[in-house]
């Protein structure tokens, strides 16, 4: 087995480590033969490594550099198995935000108008540099994020940010203990229902929406469906799997499961979801209360942008 | 010329690499150390509101999440002008010791022990947790994984989410907390009291008992003089959540003490081109290069300095401790690099001290949980002391409290500078001309910025093991000569 990062903040890494005294027994039945957090192995073992070497891969974060390219091209090759492990993996996550902006976009903010930034000859990062002593390489920034089965083809998924150690452990079992799996490109590790259907709080099944508010301003009950308290919360377009952790904690779903089985974009599920909801069928009404959704991109593609059907913003200068 | 580059894995993620230049003779000329990779949090933020941001920003690093959330919920507060309620504030506090009693074992135990434990230059292959606890036995290994286990339970049930915390809302937090579970929580942060003084201890007999290791961390190649910074409340003493800024200088005098929306003020960063990492420096000092002194304006952001950087501990068992260490160190400030690992542990038993202390303050069950808000102020600043380092959120929002602008300075940022410096000293004090460079000397060039528990060790944290790293050695023409990889 192998575990591997794209651009990832770490926590999958840790959602692996969290399954704390039972390390010893998950070492038992698997050898990890590359996890650069946790061994020693060299990058040059993996590429001398035959192809199929490792049984599975789980490959965390997305695609945003030449680096990570690189590195998902190369244990695709090494691979039986090749997991997309965790939301980034998956749809994108949250650095797939980046791609409501270009690279360009971003390093003007970073590198020069950030306000503690003082940078009067513009320098920028360069992929090559000639320092008096040499060259010096950093890898590609890409224009846009990408997931991983836009650079490689992907046979599981396993979706969360991060990922529920319990999932983890039962697909980590069912695979060492030989069980037949399911078809390829399957999501695998969650649920074949939408979040809602787990969820423990009070709803009706006739949701009506006259007003929609932000999480500080309703006075949560702590047992109310939060959609019906009138808060975007992504629960329906979301597949469960998780345990709803962030609801158990009195805050909405932002969708990090990605959408439930047979729909192919979690933010035009929501906003068919909302549809349903909206207390009116005035025109001019029904625009006043959308108006108070703020943000819909960030909010129904909060972990999957660049998954989406939508992908990315392109910028009019792009246009040209 | 002198010129290393290291990017924090927290808003950044791949692999690391040093770059050493030898000249003609063969000693070190110079050290270039990248890590390179950006996500561009500070873009992204742009257009979101401005309450869902503690939730997006702990995506920052997982590894230390809870950091990224509190100083986001801070400067949430800020942008509409709230404090949260006493209740609300002990409550992100109590969660934020018990963030850091998590890290601090790990870091020690995971990151720092092989180094010590199993020996500087040990075999790679056990110089690794396991090789720790082949050392100190099973038993205590145990400890260690179950120790952090129950910190991060404590996290998840105040924070609702065992990694990325939804605990914050503007005005206050999203949950309260029961007498049942703050019973629960008294008994676990007793033990971390225990845990953390039983840290010491192995500290004392492993590592101060020991002649060599004493000397590499007072004569090694691993001192920088260079300014401290570090949070302190009104007592001047280091606290991790909530109070001003506080640098001192390499004489250890007050160079400033600010609050969070005057950093600007004091804090300013430079760009350069072989790095996707910024490097802050003390504005007023002003950028003069890689280099220590009075006059430079490098510094540091880490446990050493937020120690150096105050008066004392605000707990009696961790004053014990603070005093030990620089009567033992010989006074304050203290510029010896690996010294950070004493004064993580110190930093250890002060969290598990206010953790317990919290625990058992009456106004942590209580019921006003959220200081209502109105319209937002439209600005607003956020700091705490994350583990590696001060961190710094700071937003801007229309009248409606969707943010136009962010920007953030991240623990180990500070120290970029720093670190570049320490691994430039610790190549050249041990790489000598004549003689083969082994990976035992490679480890303990990366001892000098492991110290830092910068965040690419955020990944190392957990599990046996060394970050991905390559280094070359080049000879005068920039050919490589060498190189070592560890990927």
């Amino acid at each position: 087995m192998a575990v591997y990062w794209g651009a990832a903040c770490g926590g999958c890494c840790v959602s692996v480590l969290d399954v704390h005294e039972s390390l010893f027994a998950v070492t038992e039945k698997a050898d990890l033969v590359f996890w650069p957090i946790a061994l020693d192995t060299k990058y040059s073992d993996v590429e001398a490594m035959p192809n199929g070497f490792i049984d599975v891969t789980l490959f965390n974060g997305a695609i945003r550099n030449s680096e990570n390219e690189h590195m998902a091209k190369l244990l695709r090759e090494k691979t039986k198995i090749l997991v997309a492990y965790g939301s980034c993996a998956h749809l994108g996550g949250i650095p797939g935000l980046a791609n409501l902006h270009n690279r360009a976009e971003i390093f003007d903010r970073v590198y020069q108008s950030s306000e503690s930034t003082y940078n009067p000859g513009k320098t920028r990062p360069m992929t090559e540099f000639q320092a008096p002593e040499g060259n010096l390489h950093i890898p590609v920034f890409y224009n846009d994020v990408r997931p991983l089965n836009q650079i490689v083809c992907v046979d599981y998924y396993l979706p969360g940010c991060p990922p529920q150690t319990e999932r983890l452990v039962e697909v980590f079992m069912a695979i060492a203990t030989g069980a037949t799996l399911p078809s390829k490109k399957s999501v695998v590790g969650a649920r074949e229902k939408a979040q809602c259907d787990e969820c423990e709080r009070k709803k009706s099944d006739n949701k009506k929406i006259k007003e929609f508010r932000r999480p500080f301003e309703i006075n949560d009950d702590g047992i109310t469906c939060l959609l019906e308290q009138g808060t975007i919360c992504m629960g329906p377009a979301t597949r469960s799997g998780c345990g709803y952790r962030c609801i158990k904690g009195n805050a909405p779903c932002r969708g990090c499961y990605g959408p439930p089985p047979d729909v192919p974009d979690p933010g035009a599920k929501m906003m068919s979801a909302i549809g349903t909801m909206i207390d009116s069928n005035d025109e001019t009404e029904i625009e006043k209360i959308i108006e108070n959704i703020v943000d819909p991109a960030g909010t129904f593609y909060r972990f999957s942008l660049p998954g989406s059907i939508i992908r990315r913003k392109i910028p009019c200068s792009e246009l040209r | 010329m002198q010129r290393i580059t290291i990017d924090p894995i927290t808003r950044l993620e791949g692999h690391g690499k040093i770059e050493i230049f030898m000249n003609g003779e063969g000693t070190v000329e110079n050290v270039y150390f990248q890590v390179p990779e950006l996500r561009g949090f500070e873009k992204f933020c742009e257009g979101r509101p401005v309450e869902e941001l503690s939730q997006i920003v702990t995506k920052i690093c997982g590894v230390c999440p809870g950091c990224h959330h509190m100083a986001s919920g801070k400067a949430a507060d800020a942008v509409y002008g709230v404090e949260p309620t006493p209740t609300a504030k002990k409550l992100r506090e109590l969660f934020y010791m018990a963030h850091f009693v998590h890290s601090h074992i790990a870091h020690f135990y995971a990151l720092a022990a092989p180094d010590f434990v199993v020996g500087p230059t040990a075999k790679p292959e056990e110089r690794n947790i396991l090789g720790v606890i082949g050392k100190v036995g099973k038993e205590i290994g145990l400890e260690v994984i179950k120790q952090r286990r129950i910190a991060q339970e404590i996290q998840a049930l105040l924070g609702g989410h065992q990694t990325h915390v939804v605990m914050n809302i503007p005005g206050g937090v999203r949950k309260g907390l029961t007498s049942a579970e703050q019973e629960d929580i008294a008994g676990k942060a007793k033990r971390f009291v225990d845990f953390a003084k039983f840290s010491l201890n192995l500290f004392n007999d492993v590592v101060l008992g020991n002649k060599t290791y004493v000397d590499l961390i007072l004569n090694g190649p691993y001192s920088l003089k260079i300014h401290s910074m570090g949070l302190v409340d009104e007592n001047n003493h280091v606290n991790f959540y909530d109070g001003k800024v506080r640098v001192v200088d390499t004489e250890g005098k007050e160079h400033c003490k600010y609050a969070p929306n005057e950093y600007l003020d004091y804090v300013e960063e430079r760009v350069e081109p072989w790095s996707y990492l910024k490097f802050p420096y003390l504005k007023k000092k002003g950028w003069h290069g890689f280099v220590e002194g009075q006059e430079s304006g490098v510094y540091q952001a880490s446990p050493l300095s937020r120690l150096n950087a105050a008066d004392g501990m605000a707990t009696p068992l961790a004053q014990k401790e603070y005093e030990k260490m620089y009567s033992v160190l010989g006074g304050k400030p203290v510029h010896a690099t690996l010294a950070m690992h004493w004064a993580r542990l110190v930093e250890l038993l002060y969290a598990a001290e206010r953790c317990f202390e919290l625990s058992l303050d009456t106004e942590i069950t209580g019921k006003d949980l959220r200081t209502p808000v109105g319209k937002p102020v439209g600005e607003g600043v956020g700091i705490v002391e994350a583990q590696r380092g001060t961190l710094t959120h700071h937003y801007w929002t229309d009248d409606k409290g969707i943010v136009t602008k962010a920007n953030i300075i991240v623990g180990t940022t500070n120290n970029n500078a720093a670190i570049c410096m320490s691994l430039k000293k610790a190549a050249m004090g041990l790489i000598k001309k004549g003689e083969e460079v082994t990976n035992g000397i490679l480890n303990m060039i990366e001892m000098a910025f492991r110290a830092y528990d910068p965040c690419f060790s955020c990944a190392t944290h957990h599990l046996p093991g060394t970050m991905p790293l390559v280094v070359n050695i080049r000879d005068k023409d920039g050919m490589i000569i060498k190189t070592l990889r560890r990927d």
